[in-house]
């Protein structure tokens, strides 16, 4: 895609926003999206749009919860918050995630070692 | 659950497409406009900032889809796009949809139409009886004897007693009854059964009450009866008071103590049940004296009803395990006699087992009608699949994926064939009385045979409607998904029309249509020789004679005035000028009614020690032979004079004659009837007696004054048929104005009536063969003519090379026997395979019949050649200047 910041790994966009809503409360998708790329400290670009087919699907799930509220300026914004199987969801992702990156991580160290 | 809760709020979606779709768009924008203004306060120009924040964002449409394929079911999208389309083609093409819809239509309708005559005349005959899939029907056998016979009151309440396996065993025994209904007389089927009947079939009565056990018992001690709903509302008017009220039947006052629901029509294939009594009135209603303690007589038809769970093999160990208790208790009456339970359809006394074959060949029928349409209407597909090639290679240029068009034809085959069901369903809903209108009453009474419209018949019919679907899309779709892209553009853009492939697989489809409808031709025609086989086959009776019947049962007679009453009427009939003689009989030949069966034992003849020989007759009155037109050819008839002081008669046909004396003649000698010792006094010409296919057996007769009297009335007389009733009715009524006399027909009338089936069957094949026929010659005339349309230049060119007119004609004709000869070709080897399906229809005709199979090529070639006549035509007057014009 002729940019260097590294896209967002499958399956990750999902653990991204549950932590977002679990550590902010109710959010606009806007808001999940520039928290996003703030907590990756603009090292992530996400191309905004994709995260909305995203919560879509999450709703569905039942991960999430939405509601149209006003927002900070005035103007109709649909709220998304967590909800308890989000919860749980976010637990097993977390605890998933961290073994995936600890697996990863015993790869890549000796081999960085080495070269 | 996830995946279930998703597919829900994804369905909730797609209902909700329209709300969906602007809650993204709102959304969309809101996080549009925050973008902007976020990059407006970082100091970026208007312009910019919306750039900028649309950049970011990705591709809004690509969003905005993916958002739509992820709320709603992408799939059901699609496939709605896809019926909104299609209907739109349908609709542009009325030409073509009225006729694809119309074949499809006649192939669906005739086989739901099948199916519901299946339903209702063979797997769940009995409307509103419970669980008929655990009932079957219950029969006697006989040791070294072929086909079934009835049931002992004794053996049956002893298998009732002390088989484990069954839930209910039911009595059912059909007997009828003359009831006058105003100044007609109309002969009533009724039944009598077990006093648990109806709480066995499930069948509440909608007045007063079913039988009590204790009705079961005493002999003609309960002359109760419950009646139909058809009879409460026109013999009664409905009368609400009408239970405890008594009506006359048989000359006994009956009383009313209940009335059938409405529907409920008793359990006999064939007839409609007019009222019910206990068993304790046997004797009253089933002629041949008192039965129920009398184990030797052998008079009911019933069923059991199975206990959930037990198959028909156990039931049947166990109820023959029963049977040979029975045989080693009474050897005396059950030497031996076995049980057979047989399922509903294959019921051995009622019309399911006749009707078997009959529906077998039309559900076949119906099959190949189906084959054929779905041929016809592939056909048309792919014609016009051919006028869609722009449409379909566009598309195909476009990015649409092969999987995607496919399922673009399907919906549109599915559309067809969904309409077609449903119109075929209606016709279906038209037909499923119909069949009985193709049997002729019996008896007098006309047949009751109503299909079944249940949703198993509507599954059914839908699985024919998808199975359709795919044949007659399968070819089309194949051929258009197979478009090569750069072909089908430069072979358009160039303005010659290629469609090699297309032509060899509408041939191939006119080969099939051809194939099959020989099939069908081929079978009518093996079916229609055997008829008239059957037809020529002469019965050894005369067929001009006159039958009809006087119902001594209905007016109470008692046999001394049976006795008096028949000798007078016989000599006022014979007084009347052109009345040659006349007879009474018991069973008259051909008839409904079964013969009497006795064991027989002959001085001289070694029996197998564990075989009863057993050999039907019938009882006749004085002269009976002569009024037949049956020769003797020995001995003598019998007459006045052999009666209740004589001693014992008896007159054998030449096959008894011969199998137990052996080559002496029997005249003078002695032998036993059911223990009775009987001299015999002639020997009759062999003559058929149930129907002209039987198979000759052993049959004696008896004189009817020294066994028991029958009604049948045989008149042999050079007067018309109305001369002759006018008559009967007139000395009848004079001798007794209360006695009814049945309808007079000739005895070939009444052998003709059992040939029904036959004549059914050929006429169902004659008609589907024609319908066959002219589809299939439609499909001939569709390809060949547009060969010739694509063939114009090279006509043309061969006419400029001087080819003349007959040349032309000649060519196109040949193209077009050839596809027929292949068809034939292929029709005749599927044929002599099929038709030994039909085997056991066939009287004395070859399955192979080489005439059946020529005509049928005759036909199917005549058929061709008159539907390439046309394009021929068309083909022989081509124009080349016009046609070499580019």
């Amino acid at each position: 895609m002729g940019n260097d910041k590294p896209d967002v790994l499958h399956g990750s966009l999902a653990l991204m926003v549950l932590r977002t809503l679990e550590t902010l409360g109710p959010q606009h998708g806007w808001g999940i999206a520039r928290r996003i790329e703030q907590t990756s400290g603009d090292l992530l670009e996400l191309n905004q749009g994709t995260l909305y087919p995203a919560l879509l699907r999450m709703e569905q799930m039942g991960w999430i919860a939405s509601k149209w509220g006003t927002s900070e300026n005035n103007r109709r914004a649909k709220y998304y918050s967590i909800t308890r199987a989000g919860k749980k969801q976010l637990a097993a992702e977390e605890e998933n995630w961290e073994r995936i990156s600890d697996i990863i991580g015993r790869f890549l160290t000796p081999t960085r070692e080495s070269s | 659950m996830t995946g279930l809760r998703v597919f829900w709020r994804r369905l909730v979606g797609l209902l909700r497409r329209r709300r969906l779709e602007r809650e993204v768009e709102d959304e969309l924008d809101f996080h549009l406009h925050m973008e902007i203004g976020e990059n407006l306060r970082r100091g970026m120009r208007p312009e910019e900032a919306r750039r900028a924040a649309l950049r970011r964002f990705g591709g809004v449409a690509q969003i905005r889809e993916s958002c739509r394929e992820t709320g709603g079911l992408p799939m059901i999208d699609t496939l709605w796009q896809d019926v909104r389309f299609g209907l739109r083609v349908l609709r542009r093409n009325p030409g073509f949809s009225a006729l694809a819809i119309f074949c499809l239509t006649l192939g669906i309708g005739a086989n739901a139409s099948v199916f519901s005559w299946m339903e209702g005349i063979l797997l769940r005959p009995f409307p509103l009886v419970e669980h008929q899939e655990r009932m079957m029907a219950v029969a006697g056998s006989e040791r070294g004897a072929p086909g079934h016979t009835d049931v002992s009151w004794p053996d049956f309440q002893d298998f009732q007693k002390n088989c484990t396996s069954f839930d209910a065993f039911i009595v059912d025994r059909i007997t009828g009854t003359t009831l006058s209904i105003g100044e007609r007389a109309e002969r009533s089927p009724m039944s009598v059964v077990s006093a648990n009947y109806f709480d066995a079939l499930g069948v509440r009565p909608i007045l007063g009450r079913g039988f009590e056990p204790g009705e079961n018992v005493g002999r003609n001690a309960h002359p109760v009866t419950v009646i139909s709903y058809r009879m409460w509302k026109e013999r009664f008017r409905g009368d609400p008071q009408i239970i405890g009220k008594t009506q006359m039947l048989n000359g006994m006052p009956h009383t009313n103590v209940g009335v059938a629901p409405e529907g409920f029509y008793g359990t006999f294939v064939g007839w409609s049940m007019q009222l019910w009594v206990p068993l304790s009135m046997q004797e009253l209603f089933d002629p041949g004296g008192y039965k129920l303690e009398d184990r030797g007589a052998r008079w009911i038809e019933g069923f059991v009803r199975l206990k959930p769970g037990v198959t028909p093999q156990q039931a049947q160990a166990e109820i023959s395990a029963m049977a040979s208790r029975l045989e080693a208790v009474y050897p005396g009456s059950n030497r031996g006699r076995g049980i057979q339970l047989y399922p509903l359809w294959k019921t051995p006394f009622n019309n399911a087992s006749t009707l078997l074959p009959t529906l077998s060949i039309a559900l076949g029928v119906a099959v190949l009608v189906l084959l054929i349409a779905c041929a016809n209407v592939s056909n048309l597909v792919l014609v016009r699949a051919f006028g869609r090639r722009h449409e379909m290679t566009v598309r195909m240029a476009i990015g649409s994926g092969r999987g995607r068009l496919l399922q673009q034809l399907l919906t549109e085959g599915m559309i067809l064939s969904s309409l077609a069901a449903a119109s075929g369903f209606l016709l279906a809903y038209w037909c499923r009385n119909l069949f009985v209108l193709l049997l002729p009453p019996r008896g007098g009474v006309a047949m009751f045979l109503p299909g079944g419209l249940d949703w198993r018949v509507f599954a059914l019919s839908a699985g024919v409607c998808v199975v359709s679907t795919v044949l007659f899309g399968l070819v089309p779709a194949v051929e258009t998904s197979n478009i090569d892209l750069a072909g089908a553009l430069r072979a358009e853009s160039g303005g010659v029309v290629g469609g090699g492939r297309h032509a060899w697989a509408r041939s191939g489809l006119v080969l099939v249509q051809v194939a099959l409808s020989f099939v069908l031709l081929a079978g009518a025609g093996l079916l229609f020789q055997s008829l008239r086989s059957v037809e020529h086959t002469s019965p050894g009776f005369s067929t001009k004679v006159f039958t009809t019947y006087t119902d001594f049962a209905a007016a109470g007679y008692k046999p001394e005035r049976i006795k008096s009453f028949e000798d007078e009427l016989i000599d006022r009939l014979q007084a009347v000028r052109g009345v040659e003689t006349a007879a009474f009989v018991k069973t008259v030949p051909f008839s409904y009614r079964s013969y009497s069966s006795a064991a027989i034992a002959v001085e001289g003849y070694e029996t197998p020690p564990d075989q009863q020989l057993t050999v039907d007759y019938d009882e006749v009155g004085p002269g009976y032979f002569a009024a037949m037109g049956i020769p003797l050819v020995s001995g003598r008839e019998f007459t006045r004079l052999d009666n209740e002081s004589a001693p014992p008669a008896a007159i054998l046909n030449e096959l008894m004659a011969t199998e137990y004396w052996r080559g002496r003649d029997p005249v003078g000698q002695r032998f036993q009837v059911n223990g009775r010792w009987v001299q015999v006094v002639g020997v009759a010409r062999m003559s058929k007696v149930r129907n002209l296919t039987e198979v000759p057996r052993p049959f004696f007769y008896l004189p009817m004054r020294q066994s028991s009297m029958g009604s049948g009335l045989q008149v042999r007389t050079a007067l018309g048929g109305d001369r002759i009733a006018g008559i009967l009715r007139r000395e009848v009524r004079k001798l007794d104005p209360n006695l009814a006399l049945g309808e007079v027909i000739t005895m070939h009338e009444q052998v003709e009536r059992t040939t029904a089936f036959q004549r059914v069957a050929v006429s169902m094949l004659a008609v589907f063969g024609s319908l066959a026929l002219v589809l299939a010659a439609i499909g001939l005339y569709g390809v060949m003519s547009y060969k010739v349309s694509q063939g114009r230049r090279e006509m043309g060119l061969r006419m400029a090379l001087g080819a003349d007119t007959s040349d032309l004609l000649r060519g196109v004709l040949r193209q077009g026997l050839a596809l027929t000869a292949g068809g034939i070709a292929l029709g005749a080897a599927a044929g002599l395979a099929l038709t030994r399906l039909i085997v056991g229809l066939l009287y004395k005709v070859s399955a192979h019949d080489p005439l059946a199979f020529a005509m049928a090529a005759a036909v199917m070639t005549v058929a061709s050649l008159t539907a390439c006549l046309a394009p021929a035509w068309r083909a022989a007057r081509t124009d080349p200047v016009e046609a070499l014009r580019p």
